[in-house]
């Protein structure tokens, strides 16, 4: 904080009472009653994060209700069915601090029904933190909430074993579930923590366990307060891996502000506002616009608080380039180096969230960026069997004429016109895209381009 | 002039004292702060909402976050006007204090307001007042008749999901039926960064740039942008009463009873709504770092300690939003 107090009566000096820290988002989903909401109160409140008056009123509901103490779950089930009906029905978000950090937490459903709520607040997440109660092990569900996180690239899972004190804080089932998950984390190419834990009483959450002397790992909040999140995980692959510094920017917004210009200079002005999607961008640095594949460079990057001479990955900013190339809304900049490809076939994993079934030769819009495009489903590859045990994504994968609710399959889609849709593995921003319905603008499914696997077969992928 | 030079104007525009702002240094920052992020976040949000948008309009009250959400615009459309409308429900029962402010930063500004008011439809018969003599309930309708005739179909709201637990459940970019309903078991998908504004015609969407801002961080944001305020949020003399805690101040629409007396307390307000029904708090604040050091150490909710409106039932705010609320 560089600026003074803008108050009446300034006089104070601008002590910055509480420092301003990184920003972790995650996520949380089991299946029901495994604890889930207790975990989420119990964090919240070994940190201090429950005012008082939300406390007491929890306090007062729990005992109307005729339950003793606090329902932590009525702290974030919002809805007036949610807490009729005793369960969550869609995301909840919560904030709160530690001086490590701030977090942003989506408390997403367990029901099967509601996992396209899941998919939703685990889409923005830089942890997903997975609840299994030590009694029951991996359950199916478990298997779908470590499938949406591979499919959607969430850099960490924190796999919770919970409920460990009622096999009175035993290690040999928490150890045998441990194996369990890291086997499927393997296959799914996921990275995963196990952490045992009680979420009623505490252990390991905030707060590490006197009762668990086997275990010597970190506690679940120290997971969250270390993690890097994918922002930084994105600029430390560019610092660190030679010859990958490509860069992306999708162009939201042209600033041409002409008779609406601030001041008389600017009325020539030509901007390209986005937020960088990946890398960093310098000025000078050769562009390359996708679809159109002119070539430019970068002459100036500009926000509202002065220049730049670089920006990184979740800055908003505009950018200016050095000709005067045709360059609109939904349009992609990329580093010539190492620069994005537009493609009209795309196969992809999907994640089906919508009542109606998705179709072969079904039309579509797709989202990408910020472009909008028309769709056709050309095939259906398969679908993912969440019954399957192990396995990759792609093994699980059998065949399929239809995409219903909650289904993750691999689908061909033809595109109207080209898009620089790249590899999801490698691309998080430029490779995730949604479907979106052409009549209603309902939103259909999440999609997530694929690289090609050797040996099954799929032909289509990212190409002319 | 450099790009630097005009930061200067764009915020001593919104600014009483008009601090000097050290220019940043140039050059990328290796890690976003959490506040860095927010705001790259919300301009985002802006630009993308109003980029698909047929006609968006911002609602500007005069309260901190509407002066939030509108300083974004001003960032996220630099070097150009805001190109947003502004729109105002008035219940007739605001703060005049945050009415003056209102109108000198639309004008500082060179934006449009459009005012829907609350005491027109009573005056015709359309709305009745209520026993209770507060008018939060009654925006409702003024809302959406103008959100109608300005064929408005992006509203911007300064809403944010730690509110209220009913907020916490809305999406950013959130469908309004005809009838301008939050469906909260219906609710789109909203995935990554790709928001979608899509509607059929008649239907709108609001988009809150706040949703994921806490109070703390609408004041650091405050502090750090160097923006003013309407004078009631710092600490100041007031003659007020208490009625269930809260203490109000004296108001045509509020009928005094015997045993509430008045005193001179020094209070500030956490909220800035209808006057008849938003508490002051006593509190000494009176700069920004001393707000931000009280609501970092504050034990009590927002609305939990200056709304009477939200303390009537677990799901006030769910039923309001379902009838068209903010």
């Amino acid at each position: 904080m560089t600026t003074t107090a803008p108050a009446p009566n300034a006089s104070a000096p601008p002590t910055p009472a509480v420092p301003v820290t990184s920003l972790l988002r995650f996520a949380t989903a089991g299946s029901v009653d495994d604890g889930k909401s207790t975990l989420v109160g119990r964090l919240l409140h070994d940190t201090k994060s429950i005012l008082a008056d939300a406390y007491e009123a929890v306090e007062r509901v729990t005992r109307e209700r005729g339950g003793e103490g606090v329902d932590l779950a009525l702290l974030t089930d919002g809805l007036r069915a949610e807490r009729e009906q005793g369960i969550t029905i869609d995301v909840a978000y919560r904030y709160f601090s530690t001086p490590q950090r701030t977090f942003i937490l989506a408390d997403c459903p367990g029901h099967v029904q509601y996992t396209r709520n899941t998919v939703t607040g685990a889409s923005t997440a830089d942890a997903l933190v997975v609840l299994v109660d030590v009694r029951t092990g991996v359950v199916e569900q478990t298997r779908r909430h470590l499938a949406v996180a591979a499919l959607l690239r969430v850099p960490h899972v924190i796999v919770a074993v919970n409920k460990i004190d009622l096999l009175a804080w035993d290690r040999a089932p928490y150890d045998a579930i441990a194996a369990d998950v890291a086997d499927h984390a393997t296959r799914l190419g996921i990275e995963v923590s196990v952490v045992p834990v009680s979420a009623l009483l505490g252990d390991n959450v905030a707060v590490r366990s006197t009762h668990t002397p086997w275990y010597s790992g970190p506690t679940v909040l120290d997971l969250l307060e270390t993690l890097p999140s994918a922002d930084q995980l994105d600029a430390h692959e560019v610092e660190t891996s030679e010859g990958v510094s490509g860069w992306r920017f999708p162009v939201q917004y042209v600033l041409r502000p002409q008779d609406a210009a601030l001041t008389p200079e600017y009325t020539e002005y030509r901007g390209y506002a986005g937020q960088v999607a990946q890398g960093v961008i310098s000025v000078g640095d050769p562009v390359v616009v996708q679809p159109s594949g002119l070539r430019t460079t970068v002459a100036g990057i500009d926000t509202a608080d002065g220049p730049l001479t670089r920006a990184s990955s979740g800055q908003s900013v505009a950018i200016r380039l050095a000709d005067n190339v045709d360059v609109a809304r939904g349009d992609l900049l990329s580093s010539a180096s190492d620069a994005a490809r537009a493609v009209k076939n795309i196969d992809a994993h999907v994640a089906w969230l919508a009542e109606r079934p998705l179709r072969v030769r079904d039309r579509v819009w797709v989202q990408h960026g910020t472009s909008l495009v028309q769709g056709m489903v050309t095939a259906i590859r398969g679908v993912l069997d969440i019954s399957l045990p192990g396995g990759t994504l792609d093994a699980s994968i059998v065949e399929g004429e239809q995409l219903d609710l909650n289904d993750i399959g691999v689908v061909s889609l033809l595109l109207a016109s080209p898009l620089a849709i790249e590899d999801f593995s490698t691309h998080r921003r430029t490779g995730a895209f949604v479907l979106v319905d052409t009549q209603d603008g309902a939103t259909l499914a999440a999609g997530t381009a694929r690289a090609a696997t050797p040996g099954t077969g799929t032909d289509g992928y990212l190409s002319i | 002039m450099t790009a630097t030079h005009e930061r200067t104007d764009v915020t001593a525009s919104l600014n009483t004292t008009s601090p000097v702002t050290p220019a940043p240094p140039a050059g990328a920052k290796r890690e976003l702060d959490a506040l860095d992020a927010l705001e790259a976040e919300g301009i985002h949000i802006l630009r993308e909402a109003v980029a698909t948008a047929r006609k968006p309009v911002i609602l500007f009250s005069g309260g901190k976050d509407s002066v939030a959400v509108l300083h974004l615009a001003t960032k996220a459309f630099w070097p150009g006007r805001v190109p947003i409308e502004l729109l105002h429900v008035d219940t007739g029962h605001n703060f005049d204090e945050v009415i003056a402010f209102r109108d000198a930063t639309v004008e500082r500004l060179g934006l449009r307001l459009r005012v829907a008011r609350v005491q027109d439809y009573i005056d015709d018969n359309r709305l009745r007042e209520r026993p209770d003599g507060t008018r939060n309930a009654l925006q409702t309708v003024p809302l959406l008749d103008a959100i109608a005739e300005g064929g408005y179909d992006v509203v911007f709201g300064g809403a944010r999901r730690d509110e209220e637990k009913a907020r916490a459940k809305e999406r950013v970019v959130s469908l309004r039926d005809e009838f301008g309903q939050w469906d909260p078991r219906n609710q789109r998908p909203e995935l990554w960064n790709l928001y979608n504004t899509r509607h059929l015609p008649g239907q709108h969407v609001r988009v809150f740039p706040l949703s994921n801002w806490t109070e703390l961080d609408v004041w650091r944001y405050i502090e750090r942008e160097a923006l003013a305020l309407p004078p009631l949020y710092y600490a100041h003399e007031r003659e007020v009463f208490e009625r269930d805690g809260m203490l109000l101040t004296p108001h045509p629409a509020i009928k005094r009873r015997n045993t509430e007396t008045l005193a001179t307390r020094v209070v500030r307000y956490r909220t800035v709504g209808d006057a008849s029904c938003t508490g002051a708090v006593e509190s000494p604040a009176a700069t920004t770092a001393e707000v931000i050091a009280e609501v970092a150490s504050t034990r009590i909710t927002e609305r939990g300690a200056t709304r009477a409106d939200d303390r009537v039932s677990e799901a006030a705010m769910e039923d309001r939003k379902k009838e068209g609320y903010f």
